[in-house]
């Protein structure tokens, strides 16, 4: 089975790739980009007639390093659980694409890249974005890759927005869509947190209206905005298991404001962390995007209707403790689904870690996933 | 493979490529045997995450719900045959969910066991005690099924609520056997229902 995808000598297959397309590239907001720079990496090989492409989304602060080392600070890739040798997703039999999201700051275009209007960095002056932007990024990216249909879009958070996103926007385009603790909306509470995030980092002197260098980052603000939103990925069960009222490195209360609960030391070195990875523009552009995202509201509200006629199998999997995206969120989407006739199915697993649970060891969601997609291979 | 004879009895009155759901589908067994040898499409609903996972699992669309309330989440007429099997008894309004079936599907069909069976009598008037049974495993403080009825019961209901009977099997012993005297002498029923 001689592929394009086999030739080595083509670089647009690998591991760490960076591809410039050429512009102008349109988005929801009704501006446009020069030019659009994608950072992704691909797993497996595509078959001759290109039938076992799946792409993978990521989440508010993932990469495109979905199943690999993250060469910046050297932990497995975010879903290594999910995507890899016999796994679920197996590189053996599919052909595996994962995108930095537009907005990101992890070689695709965003706020940290060069404006080629005035050679220096977009910052503020980045066009907003929205989730549909993201998709119609990964859209350009297969096209450049020679991948015409879809064998599935699979995504958590974020990343299961951008998979159901794929089926109302470019549904001849996906036969399969995994959706994991997502929602099709954004909440007023998922508005109100992140917009908590976005203060703190404005409010950061360091932050300069997002014009600073980039090595004076507003630090302080960006690990406040994570540990806000980290707080919202775990439960309440989870954290009183991993912490409870226990102390730091001390026996009694210190009278202080020093991170004298071991649950304050854990949230500020997961601040202190993410500021190493993470550009707080970056943080600014994709928490609006997200907060944006409603796909009902280009149908009059009806969530229905931004899948009629819709071919696409979608699998919708929620965990019982995620309080982020509650289960509530995934059967409003089934709901939809099952009025515009999809074949859909949906399972709420039981986890005690809350929204992060997707991440995590979940062997019935693997066994979903596993499940699904060889049924609509 | 072959079917349990109430499973084979509801199989039989599902026509080739309908549009099927299976309320309380368990693992999809019963859905996976008429997706291969009826080409119907094939949906389903159970309260269960572990039933869901192994119905996904088979190539089958099974959402995780609970019929009391989320039959009403599909429109009129989404399927041409709605399946109740074994689980009207277990269900918290039996005649509201009978209306669903028959609001979402052209036909419904419900096999159930039949309380008015002989065996059962026997256990309450003789022995004194709610009948354990094969069709009735579990004894009254455990199990699942809070809404017994008998074949005339259900046929009753049927009336009540306006639903025509399209036709009846009955079965005892894993066997099918005709209407004479079937509320006494049947352990299970399957009807088939339309508006």
């Amino acid at each position: 089975m001689a592929t394009h995808a086999l030739d080595p000598t083509d670089t647009r297959f690998g591991l760490d790739r960076r591809v410039m397309l050429p512009g102008p590239f349109a988005l929801a907001s009704g501006q446009s980009l020069a030019a659009l720079e994608i950072g992704y990496e691909t797993y497996g090989t595509l078959n001759a007639d290109a039938s076992n492409a799946i792409l993978v989304c990521h989440a508010l602060t993932g990469d495109q390093h979905v199943a690999s080392v993250h060469p910046r600070t050297g932990k497995p890739g975010w879903w290594a659980r999910l995507v890899g040798p016999g796994l679920p997703i197996d590189p053996a039999r599919h052909f595996i694409v994962c995108a930095n999201v537009l907005g990101g700051c992890s070689g695709t275009s965003g706020p940290g890249s060069i404006d080629p209007a005035t050679g220096r960095r977009y910052a503020m002056a980045f066009p907003v974005i929205t989730i549909r932007d993201m998709v119609n990024v990964q859209a350009r990216l297969l096209d450049h890759l020679g991948v015409g249909v879809l064998q599935a879009v699979v995504g958590g958070s974020m990343g299961g927005m951008q998979a159901l996103d794929w089926a109302a926007a470019h549904p001849a385009r996906v036969r399969n869509v995994i959706a994991v603790a997502s929602a099709a909306r954004h909440s007023a509470q998922n508005i109100a947190f992140h917009e908590v995030g976005r203060q703190a980092i404005m409010a950061d002197p360091m932050w300069q209206g997002g014009d600073y260098a980039e090595d004076k980052p507003p630090a302080a603000g960006l690990a406040v905005a994570r540990m806000a939103a980290h707080i919202t990925y775990l439960s309440e069960e989870g954290l009183t298991a991993k912490f409870g009222r226990r102390l730091q490195n001390r026996d009694t209360l210190g009278f202080g404001f020093d991170a004298e609960f071991q649950v304050e030391s854990y949230l500020r070195h997961q601040g202190l962390a993410f500021v190493e990875r993470f550009d707080a523009n970056s943080y600014l552009y994709i928490t609006r995007a997200l907060d944006y995202f409603d796909l009902a509201a280009a149908h009059g509200g009806q969530l229905a209707a931004a899948f009629a006629g819709t071919k696409t199998r979608f699998a919708i999997i929620s965990f019982n403790s995620d309080w982020l995206y509650p289960t509530a969120e995934s059967r409003r989407i089934v709901r939809a689904l099952n009025a515009a006739g999809a074949a859909v199915s949906f399972v709420e697993l039981e986890s005690p870690f809350g929204h992060d649970a997707f991440l995590l060891e979940a062997p019935e969601m693997n066994r979903v996933v596993d499940g699904f997609l060889r049924a609509g291979a | 493979m072959t079917l349990r004879a109430d499973l084979a009895a509801i199989a039989d009155a599902v026509p080739p490529g309908a549009r099927v759901l299976d309320i309380g589908c368990g693992d999809g067994a019963l859905l996976a045997y008429l997706r291969d040898s009826k080409g119907v499409d094939a949906r389903g609903i159970d309260v269960s995450a572990a039933n869901v996972a192994g119905a996904v699992a088979r190539g089958l669309s099974v959402v995780q719900g609970d019929a009391d309330a989320d039959l009403a989440d599909y429109p009129d007429a989404a399927f041409d045959m709605v399946i109740l099997s074994d689980t009207l008894q277990a269900m918290q309004r039996p005649a509201a969910v009978l209306a669903e079936l028959v609001r979402i599907g052209r036909r419904g069909v419900v096999s159930f066991p039949n309380f008015g069976h002989w065996r059962v009598r026997a256990a309450l008037a003789f022995g004194g005690h709610m009948p354990v049974t094969k069709s009735l495993p579990v004894s009254w403080h455990e199990t699942p099924n809070i809404h017994f009825c008998t074949i005339d019961d259900f046929r009753a209901l049927a009336a009540e609520l306006g639903l025509r009977v399209e036709s009846a099997a009955f079965l005892s012993g894993g066997v099918r056997r005709g209407p004479a005297l079937a509320n006494l002498l049947a352990e299970q029923a399957v009807f088939v229902l339309a508006r």
